[in-house]
């Protein structure tokens, strides 16, 4: 039998057709929405005059516009309610379940589909969102669409996809102290660019990777797709199997036994071949933070902003260009940098574990006069355990306030902007211009790295606290 | 969403020689708070157009009456970021049928073709070449003929081939889109569940 990758195994058992000359027909597991990418594809459907074909196999839920204060108030930007309510409105008409704001499961799309056991070995995920790459921590391929690929899947529960290439990143060794699953995304994203996955699927594998819990596999994989990769995967062991068990929608008794049979088969057979293998070894990577506009701007928090030197033409503006809107320099030494907010939550980091992390970190400590922090957790499921472990105090011992669930300041499409020209060391995942409001400035980093910014009202090695 | 044939065409071009432009300029995402497919132009690449008072910044390209085409070159990896198809709808609702570049992000690339937007990749050289013609002469046209895969400089006659996959080829040139299809492939999805 020909030797296969996990993604070859996936992909193939879910091609309904190949398109002659053209993509693959691809089946279509779950599809999740929420309130921004949904209401144009709604509204093209009516305009055909077509049905959801497979509403119990989608699921809603509204986190991009809500706001994360008083929740329990009708939302006041007119624009924003009116998102949050048309989905709702189109769920109720095609009979799909939405996790509304303020209800039990509401929270991120991608933190709710992983915490029901919604996301399963094995599954093809979509959602309009890209970062719908984050549920290929749990071996599925997962990943984001455009409206009117929301329209497809909604009428046909089938995508029309080009097959992508393979990538293999393998980490490998033991993480230093203060060594993240977000640093090894942005360490290897530092690597290969923003760019350099594009055209391809990865799968993360080595033993670093396998040293890491189900939320750092999320982490891991909701970035891949800032290297320009369709998504990332990472092969399901008996870490995945642990935490799926027992969840609401996990399989149960002997459906249990037949699906744990069929999640063991996934895995690269041995000697499989990809198109690009890149190999990194754990020691290497230290605590990151970025610098400029994109994700690939990232540097060991030790380190100086690298000069344009061996840039040129257009490359160099575009740095240059980058640095500017910054307000840094070439050179400069990171750590020191003043910072002004601090945004501990999103699809990336808005886990319990983050949580616990950036808690452990900041107990007993004090947080920065001149610091605004938001704290947002990804969902009311975790809000609730923050609740439940105590950490709410540690967090309100340390001048930290809890706010309620949403997306909130990775897009800052509620209330939640930071204010032009202020620096904000964030755990979302894009440092894009503007993209935490108008003329914003942001710094990606762990949240541990977040906690000691927080704490020093400066760029701070987290390591320099930890023993 | 049905959008117009594209066969082929002859027109200027605005450049902007920006690398990475990503779908938060292209569009901020403030603006995707509607509901309707509906004046995205307005606000394509507005924090770029636009000062904080509303006025437009005189040096922006979209902003100087020089510049007209319907026909948009960027730098190299254009439209990287998230998956917003506002930014498709944004760029098509302002006027662009063609974005020209050495790069495109993967997301970007599949909605610009679902959306209408012939996404033409050319090598870095010839992009180069793009971007001088346009200096050298804001007039100049292009032609883009999709039927032979081909991008020339009309003055100079210095062309270049591109790619498309041979379906999507199919959907521009008659302005169909990948739903029609999948609507007309009911019966084998239905066969493929009950395996
Ligand atoms: S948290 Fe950020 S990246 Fe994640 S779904 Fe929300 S907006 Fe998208």
């Amino acid at each position: 039998m020909e030797a296969k990758t996990l993604f070859d195994k996936i992909w193939d058992s879910h091609v309904v057709k190949e398109v002659e000359g053209g993509p693959s027909v691809l089946y279509i597991d779950q599809h999740l929405i929420h309130e921004v990418t949904s209401p144009v594809a709604f509204l093209g459907l009516e305009k055909r005059g077509a049905k959801v074909l497979r509403p119990e196999k989608t699921v809603a839920t509204p986190d991009h516009n809500v706001p994360t204060i008083n929740q329990h108030l009708s939302i006041k930007d007119e624009m924003s309610r009116n998102q949050v309510e048309m989905l709702k409105r189109n769920c109720q008409t095609h009979g799909i379940v939405c996790h509304g704001l303020g209800s039990e499961g509401h929270g991120v799309v991608h933190i709710i589909g992983p915490e029901m056991g919604i996301t399963q070995p094995g599954m093809t995920i979509v959602c309009g969102d890209s970062h719908t790459s984050t549920h290929g921590a749990f071996g599925a391929i997962a990943f984001g669409i455009g409206t009117s690929e929301v329209e497809m899947v909604l009428a046909s529960q089938c995508i029309m996809q080009p097959k992508p290439k393979k990538m293999l990143i393998s980490v490998n060794g033991n993480l230093n102290k203060g060594v993240t699953a977000k640093d090894i995304a942005l360490y290897v994203i530092a690597q290969i660019s923003t760019s350099g996955g594009t055209g391809y699927f990865v799968e993360f594998a080595g033993t670093a990777i396998e040293s890491l819990s189900m939320e750092g596999r999320m982490t891991l994989c909701n970035m891949s797709i800032e290297c320009g990769a369709r998504g990332g995967m990472i092969a399901p062991d008996q870490t995945t199997f642990d935490y799926v068990k027992g969840r609401q929608f996990a399989p149960k008794g002997e459906d249990w036994d037949k699906a744990l049979a069929y999640w063991k088969t996934l895995k690269s057979d041995v000697g499989v071949s990809y198109d690009t293998v890149y190999t990194y070894d754990a020691a290497d990577i230290e605590p990151m933070i970025t610098f400029g506009t994109n994700p690939g701007m990232g540097i060991g928090i030790t380190h100086n902003i690298p000069n344009s030197n061996k840039l040129s033409g257009s490359d160099k503006l575009t740095y240059e260009k980058s640095l500017k809107y910054m307000g840094y320099s070439e050179g400069d030494q990171m750590v020191g940098k003043q910072i002004d907010y601090v945004f501990v939550g999103s699809c990336t980091n808005g886990r319990i574990e983050d949580f616990r992390n950036f808690a452990a970190f900041v107990k007993g400590k004090q947080k920065a006069a001149n610091v605004t922090a938001w704290i947002v957790p990804g969902s009311r499921a975790v809000e609730k355990q923050i609740i439940a472990e105590g950490l709410v105090e540690i967090l309100e011992a340390a001048g930290f306030e809890l706010r309620q669930p949403g997306c909130s300041a990775c897009l800052a499409m509620n209330d939640d902007k930071i204010p032009e020209g202020k620096y904000s060391v964030s755990t979302s995942n894009r440092n894009f211009e503007g993209r935490q409001g108008p003329g914003a400035r942001t710094l990606l980093a762990s949240p541990l790295t977040a906690a000691a910014a927080a704490i020093m009202g400066r760029i701070t090695d987290p390591r320099d606290f930890l023993d | 969403m049905a959008y117009d044939k594209f066969t082929t065409l002859t027109s200027q071009a605005v450049p902007l020689p920006i690398e990475n432009i990503d779908t938060d300029q292209i569009i901020p995402a403030r603006f995707l708070k509607a509901v309707e497919r509906k004046g995205f132009g307005d606000n394509l690449f507005r924090d770029w157009r636009y000062d904080k008072s509303n006025l437009p910044i005189a040096d922006f390209p979209l902003n100087q009456s020089k510049y007209s085409g319907k026909i948009l070159v960027g730098g190299k990896n254009f439209g990287s970021g998230s998956s917003r198809e506002h930014a498709a709808w944004a760029i098509y609702d302002y006027g662009f049928r063609v974005v020209v570049s050495s790069f495109f992000a993967d997301i970007f690339q599949g909605n610009a073709l679902n959306n209408g937007i012939l996404p033409v990749v050319v090598s870095p050289e010839f992009l180069e070449k793009i971007f001088a013609a346009i200096e050298a002469d804001q007039n100049t046209l292009f032609e883009v003929d999709l039927q032979k895969q081909k991008f020339t400089i009309c003055i100079t006659g210095e062309s270049t081939g591109f790619n498309i996959n041979p379906y999507k080829k199919h959907c521009m040139t008659h302005g169909l889109d990948d739903i029609d299809y999948l609507l007309s492939m009911k019966e084998e999805i239905a066969a493929f569940e009950k395996k």
